[in-house]
C-alpha cells in the first residue's frame, strides 16, 4: 500500500516535471517572438529594476513616481479619497455611456426610456442604481478629501494653484451630479432643479428679481435664469441642455482640470509631507 | 418615529446618512492624529520619510482599495433602487419642493437672507473663498502633516464652515424641514396643512422702534441709514481689530490686504450664525431694507 502510493507519487512528480518542462518552453518560445517582446517590455522577476520599469512603462501607472516616502502609502494619511473619487468618475462615465444607449432626451420618451431601463433593460437596474449611488458618493469622497487636503496643510507652498484646481474639480462635481439629476424626468427631479434654477432669478445685475437686474432690463425672458433653462420654467429645452452640459460638456471640463490636477500633484513633489522632498 | 424611518429610509436620504456618519469619523480620525502629532512634538509623518518602491508599496493598496469601493457599489446599486417618481408634472408642486440633497444647506439658508444673497453670493463668496484660502494663510508650519496646535485659526475656522455650516445644514435641511419649510422634529408626522404665524419684524422697528416703511408705505430713509450703519459696523469690527492688534507679528506679516480678505471672508461666513439666530429667536427679517435689495 506504502510503496504503490510513494510509486504513484514519484510518477505522477515526473509527469508534473514533463508537463512543466513543456510549459517552460512554451513560455520560452512566446517570449522571445517579436510580438510579446513588443508588448512586454520586460520580464516579472522581482527586481528592483522590474519594479520601477512597471511603473515607468505603464501608460496607466506611470502617474506615480518610482519611490514614494512610506508615510504616503499609509491610508491613515491620505484617506485615499482622492483616488476613490477618481475611481467613482471612471465607474460613472462606463455606466454612464452605457445609459446613453437606451435614454433620449426629450421630454416625451425620457420617462418612458427610464421605466424602460428600470423593467426591461438586462442589468439595466444595476447600471442606473450604480450610476446614482456613485455620483452621490463621488460628492461625499470629493468633500472628504477637500478636508483631509485642508487638515494636513497641503494646500500650502507650493500647492496653492493645486488646491484652486481642486476647488474647481468640487464645484464641477456639483454641477454634474445636478444636471444629472434632472434626466430621469419624474417629479423629484423637475422639482428639485426646479428650486435650485430658481436662485439664479435673484443673480445681482443679470437676473430679473435680482439686484439692480430690472434696472439693466432684465426680465424674466432674457436673464440669466432664461439661457439656463432654455425657457421661463424647467421644461423640455432645459432637459435637453442638461443632458449636452451632463453628458459632454462638464465631463470635458472636469477631465481637463484632472488631468492638470494630477500632473501638479507630481510636479509640486507628489503627496504632501512633512518636508518638501528633494528629488522626484 | 414612522416619520424619522420614512425619512432615513427614503433612497436618496441614504447617503445623508452615510456623510454625516464619514464626516463625523473623520474629523474625529483627524483631529485625534492631529492632536498625537502635537503631544508627540514631532509628527508620525515625519519619522516615515523613507522611500518605498511604489510597485508594489502603493499599488498595492490603490488595488485593495478599489476593490473594496467597487465591491461596496455593486451591493449597495443591488440591494437598493434608484428612485423613480410619477412623471414630471409642471402643474403639480410637491410640498416641501427640495433641492438635492448636497444644495439643502443653500436652500436652508434662503430662511435667513434674500435669494441674491443665499443662492448667488454665498456659494460664490464660497468657492472665491476656497480658493484664496492658500494665498491669505501664510502660516509655513503644518505642511504635510495632521497638527492642530500649530495652525489652531485655520482648523477651527475650516471644521466650523464645512461641519456645522455645511454639513449640519444640510442635516437640518434634510430631517428637520417639511411642508411649506416648517421646522418638523423627525420624528413629527409631515402635517401639510400646519400654519406658523410669521411675526416679521426688521431689526430697526425691534431694536429702535424705527419703522422700515413710513405711513406712506415709502421707505424710511432713518431705518435705512441705521440698518446700514449696522453692517458698517460689523464689517467694522475687523478694521478694529486691525487697528487694535496692528503692532502684532500675525498683522504685520499679513499686511492690510490679506488682512482685509481674512477679515472680510471671516466676518461674512459668522454673520449666518448670528442671522440664524435673530431669524429664529427674534423672528427677525431684515437688517437693511433699500428699494434694490434686502440684506
Amino acid at each position: 500500500m506504502r510503496i504503490g502510493a510513494e510509486a504513484g507519487d514519484v510518477l505522477q512528480t515526473r509527469s508534473e516535471d514533463c508537463m512543466l518542462g513543456i510549459v517552460e518552453q512554451l513560455k520560452e518560445k512566446i517570449q522571445r517572438t517579436e510580438v510579446y517582446k513588443s508588448i512586454f517590455r520586460h520580464n516579472y522577476q522581482d527586481t528592483q529594476r522590474n519594479r520601477a520599469l512597471q511603473i515607468v512603462d505603464n501608460v496607466f501607472l506611470h502617474l506615480h513616481p518610482i519611490r514614494i516616502s512610506r508615510h504616503a502609502t499609509n491610508i491613515s494619511y491620505t484617506w485615499g479619497m482622492g483616488g476613490i473619487t477618481f475611481l467613482l468618475f471612471i465607474i460613472l462615465t462606463i455606466t454612464g455611456v452605457i445609459l446613453m444607449f437606451y435614454y433620449r432626451p426629450a421630454a416625451e420618451y425620457a420617462y418612458d426610456d427610464m421605466k424602460y431601463l428600470m423593467n426591461d433593460v438586462a442589468f439595466g437596474p444595476l447600471m442606473r442604481n450604480m450610476h446614482r449611488w456613485g455620483a452621490h458618493a463621488m460628492v461625499i469622497t470629493v468633500m472628504l478629501h477637500m478636508f483631509r487636503v485642508f487638515l494636513t496643510g497641503s494646500y500650502k507652498p507650493p500647492r496653492q494653484f493645486n488646491w484652486g484646481v481642486g476647488v474647481m474639480l468640487l464645484t464641477l462635481t456639483f454641477l454634474l451630479s445636478f444636471t444629472g439629476y434632472l434626466l430621469p424626468w419624474d417629479q423629484l427631479s423637475i422639482w428639485a432643479v426646479t428650486v435650485g434654477t430658481n436662485m439664479a432669478r435673484a443673480t445681482p445685475l443679470l437676473g430679473h428679481e435680482g439686484p439692480f437686474g430690472t434696472e439693466l432690463g432684465m426680465r424674466i425672458d432674457n436673464d440669466v435664469r432664461f439661457v439656463l433653462l432654455g425657457g421661463t420654467q424647467v421644461g423640455p429645452p432645459t432637459l435637453l441642455r442638461f443632458y449636452v452640459l451632463h453628458c459632454i460638456f462638464l465631463p470635458l471640463i472636469a477631465a481637463i482640470f484632472m488631468v492638470v490636477h494630477f500632473w501638479r500633484v507630481r510636479k509640486d513633489g507628489g503627496i504632501s509631507g512633512p518636508e518638501p522632498p528633494k528629488d522626484i | 418615529m414612522e416619520n424619522l424611518f420614512k425619512i432615513i429610509s427614503k433612497p436618496d436620504n441614504i447617503p445623508i446618512v452615510g456623510l454625516l456618519l464619514l464626516v463625523i469619523f473623520y474629523a474625529w480620525y483627524g483631529l485625534r492624529q492631529a492632536i498625537r502629532n502635537d503631544k508627540q512634538g514631532r509628527p508620525t509623518e515625519a519619522t516615515l520619510t523613507d522611500k518605498v518602491q511604489v510597485w508594489p508599496y502603493l499599488v498595492r493598496v490603490e488595488f485593495l482599495g478599489a476593490l473594496f469601493v467597487m465591491v461596496v457599489m455593486t451591493f449597495w446599486s443591488f440591494l437598493l433602487d434608484a428612485p423613480l417618481e410619477e412623471p414630471a408634472n409642471p402643474a403639480l408642486t410637491p410640498n416641501p419642493s427640495k433641492a438635492p440633497w448636497y444644495f439643502l444647506g443653500l436652500q436652508e439658508i434662503l430662511v435667513y437672507f434674500d435669494p441674491w444673497i443665499a443662492g448667488v453670493t454665498i456659494p460664490t463668496l464660497i468657492i472665491l473663498g476656497l480658493c484664496a484660502i492658500p494665498y491669505i494663510d501664510i502660516n509655513t508650519k503644518g505642511n504635510g502633516y495632521y497638527t492642530f496646535k500649530e495652525r489652531r485659526f485655520a482648523v477651527l475656522t475650516f471644521c466650523f464652515g464645512f461641519i456645522v455650516l455645511w454639513v449640519s445644514l444640510i442635516v437640518l435641511g434634510t430631517f428637520f424641514r417639511g411642508p411649506g419649510w416648517n421646522l418638523f422634529m423627525p420624528w413629527e408626522k409631515w402635517d401639510t396643512h400646519r400654519v406658523v404665524a410669521l411675526t416679521n419684524v426688521d431689526f430697526t422697528e425691534f431694536f429702535f422702534s424705527v419703522p422700515t416703511r413710513l405711513v406712506d408705505d415709502s421707505l424710511n430713509p432713518v431705518a435705512m441709514f441705521i440698518g446700514a450703519f449696522t453692517i458698517l459696523i460689523w464689517f467694522g469690527l475687523g478694521v478694529a481689530y486691525y487697528i487694535w492688534k496692528r503692532k502684532s507679528d500675525i498683522i504685520r506679516q499679513l499686511g492690510p490686504l490679506r488682512y482685509g480678505i481674512i477679515s472680510f471672508l471671516f466676518l461674512t461666513m459668522m454673520a449666518l450664525p448670528v442671522k440664524i439666530v435673530l431669524r429664529i429667536a427674534l423672528n427677525i427679517k431684515y437688517i437693511l431694507v433699500t428699494p434694490w435689495f434686502n440684506v
